[in-house]
Parts: structure tokens; sequence; C-alpha cells
């Protein structure tokens, strides 16, 4: 009984010292979990860094051989990754895309041209 | 002492196998994971065919002055917008035309001419604007620096720059600020497997049937038959650019 109460203290502390974390200079980019049920083309540490090398090799196949519908295809991102408030990754500052592009300091254009909203339009 | 761990081992057995059976029903078969069922991704298509000359054969014959049904479908299609100022895009225009000594006219919607020998693509610095390799002229915008020399080059005014940033964009149809754009032949329906555009799909819907998309180098399609049978002209067929669009009755 004694050892089940010392425990839960012992959980109870942990947690307020990982609570008083994000008291740091640059809070962590909160991530939004993608669609329930999907499973990313790569594991997280690839996606993680290399997702623009994808990006860029799946844009000049596709804008210069007309190839479309492969797995690394931005539409294929945003299909699964849109935030459930705004349905876009780039619209609201939480949103999945910007929150960590934010936390890293880099500049994404991609939506200065690309829809970043779920597919309304087919 | 001894019969005990063998017990032990046996539920243990049991378990693992029962385990064993659960994980190979989730799995399915080899090879399919749940993101193809949960996704129901488009599947990957071939690309550009070699063997295909995209081109659009228009009637002036049956353009009727004033209808602007083709433009108003490319605007809807592209995510272009009515054009209030002189320097928005226009991907299709349609001119009149009147010839001075008889007083004949004409009308004549006028777009990228999907040249063989394009010469935006011969000038152009960055290699941006490109012909695929079914003909369909395009621009790279991912390295199109806005400079502008292509639609200086082009005989047929068929390029516009885009001088304001745009917001909702059509999926399909990544446009913006700083790019050279014209007429892509709509080129994501064509890549999805349609065989149309959407501006002869809206001259045929309202019955004009003045617009004919097709392939060129199929001598089956209807725009192979109909260019065999009747008279063509390609505009300004003496710059030798072959442009894949044609007119008949100009």
């Amino acid at each position: 009984m004694w050892r089940l109460l010392a425990a839960v203290l012992l959980v109870l502390v942990g947690n307020a010292a990982v609570a008083a974390e994000p008291a740091g200079r640059t809070p962590k980019p909160a991530i939004e979990p993608a669609k329930a049920l999907t499973q990313c083309i790569a594991p997280t540490e690839v996606m993680r860094r290399d997702h623009p090398k994808m990006l860029k090799h799946q844009r000049d196949e596709t804008v210069h051989g007309g190839i479309r519908g492969a797995a690394a295809s931005l539409k294929g991102c945003i299909d699964c990754h849109a935030g459930a408030a705004t349905h876009s990754v780039a619209k609201a500052p939480g949103d999945f895309c910007v929150s960590c592009h934010a936390y890293a300091a880099v500049k994404i254009d991609c939506f200065e041209c690309h829809a970043s909203t779920k597919g309304t339009q087919r | 002492m001894s019969g005990e761990p063998k017990a032990v081992d046996g539920g243990r057995r049991a378990w693992l196998g029962v385990a064993a059976a659960g994980l190979a029903g989730v799995m399915l078969a080899p090879g399919v994971r749940l993101i193809e069922i949960a996704r129901a991704a488009p599947a990957r298509t071939g690309g550009a065919d070699p063997a295909v000359r995209w081109g659009m054969l228009i009637d002036t014959t049956k353009c009727a002055p004033g209808c602007e049904d083709c433009v108003t479908a490319c605007q809807t299609e592209n995510g272009l917008g009515t054009p209030t100022r002189p320097t928005d895009a226009r991907w299709i225009r349609k001119i009149e035309i009147k010839e001075i000594k008889t007083g004949r006219q004409a009308s004549v919607p006028v777009m990228c001419q999907h040249c063989a020998e394009p010469p935006c693509v011969d000038v152009c610095p960055t290699g941006a604007s490109f012909k695929r390799a079914d003909g369909i002229v395009l621009v790279d915008r991912h390295s199109c620096i806005g400079c502008r020399y292509c639609m200086m080059a082009c005989p047929y005014k068929a390029r516009s720059f885009v001088h304001e940033p745009l917001t909702d964009q059509h999926p399909d149809v990544p446009r913006g600020k700083g790019c050279v754009e014209s007429c892509t032949l709509c080129v994501h329906r064509l890549d999805r497997g349609e065989k149309t555009t959407a501006c002869a799909e809206a001259c045929a819907k309202a019955g004009h049937g003045a617009i004919v998309f097709g392939d060129l180098n199929d001598p089956g399609s209807e725009i192979a038959r109909r260019v065999r049978e009747i008279q063509t002209t390609q505009l300004r067929a003496d710059l030798k650019l072959d442009p894949g669009v044609r007119y008949h009755g100009i």
C-alpha cells in the first residue's frame, strides 16, 4: 500500500518536472497526430530528415514526367496531416507543417502556390 | 521440480501460437499494409506518353462572337478568377478578327498553341519553360524566375505573368506570384486519364462543338479524322513552329 502511494507520488512529481520544462526559450512544436488508421510512407525519423528530398524528387517527376499519385506526393501529405480545425497543414500556427518549420526557423514556400487545405476540388 | 517448468512452457507456447494467429489476421496478406486500404490513394500514373501529341481543332465557323463559354470554363477549372485588370492572367482570350477588304468577321479563341518548336522554351534562361513528352508546353514554376523573356518570345501572346500574391489556389493547379503561366491543356485532367479539356467540354456541353481536343498522332481519334478531312490553318504558320492548335475557317 505504502509502496503504491510512493509510486503515485513519484509519477506526480515527475509530471510536474515535465510540465515545467517548456518554460525554456523556445516551446517544442506540438505535432498534431495524422489521420487515424493511416501509416506514413516511411518511418518518422526518415520523414523528418528526408521529406524535402522526397518532395523535390517527386515534384520533378510530376511536373516534367506527368507521373501523379506517387507515394511522396504533397497532396498525400496534406490528406493525412491536415489539422482537424483548419483542414490545412499551414493556415494556423499549430498546423502540421508550420509548427515544426517555425520551431526550426525554416521558411516554407510550398504553400504560396500549392493549396494547403485538404482537397475540396476532386 | 522438473515437471513444473514444462507445464509453464507449454502454456507460454500456446499463448504464442494464439498471438501469432492474431498477428497473421492483422497482416492480411504479404505486401498489403493498412495504409493502402485506409488512404485509398490514387494509383501512380504512367506519365506523359511520347507517342501522343495532344492538340486542338477550333472550328471558327461554329464559334459565336461574344460567346465566352470556353474562357469561363478555363477560369473555373484552373482557379483563375474573372480578370478585372489588364495584367490579370488570361489563359484563353477571345479575339474578334475582320478582313478589311471583304468585311468577313470571325471570332477566335487563342491560347497557348503548344508548338512542336516552342520559342518560349528556346529563350528560357532557367529551363523552366519546357515541352512534355506528349507535346504539352508548360512552365515549371519551381524554376521560373519571372523574367518574362518567354512572354516576349511567344508570337501568340499566350502567356501571363502573376503580379499579385494569390490565395485559395486549386489543389490540382498550383500557381503563384512571380511566375509566368499559360494554358496547360488541363494537364491535371489528362494525367488522371480524362480525355478532354475544360474548354472543349464546356463548348460541347453548350452545344457549339467548336473545340475538338484529342491526340493528333492517333489516326482513329476524332481530331485526327477532322484535320484529315477539312482544311485547317496553324496561326502564323510562316514561323514554322508547328502548333498543336489548329483553326478551321480563318
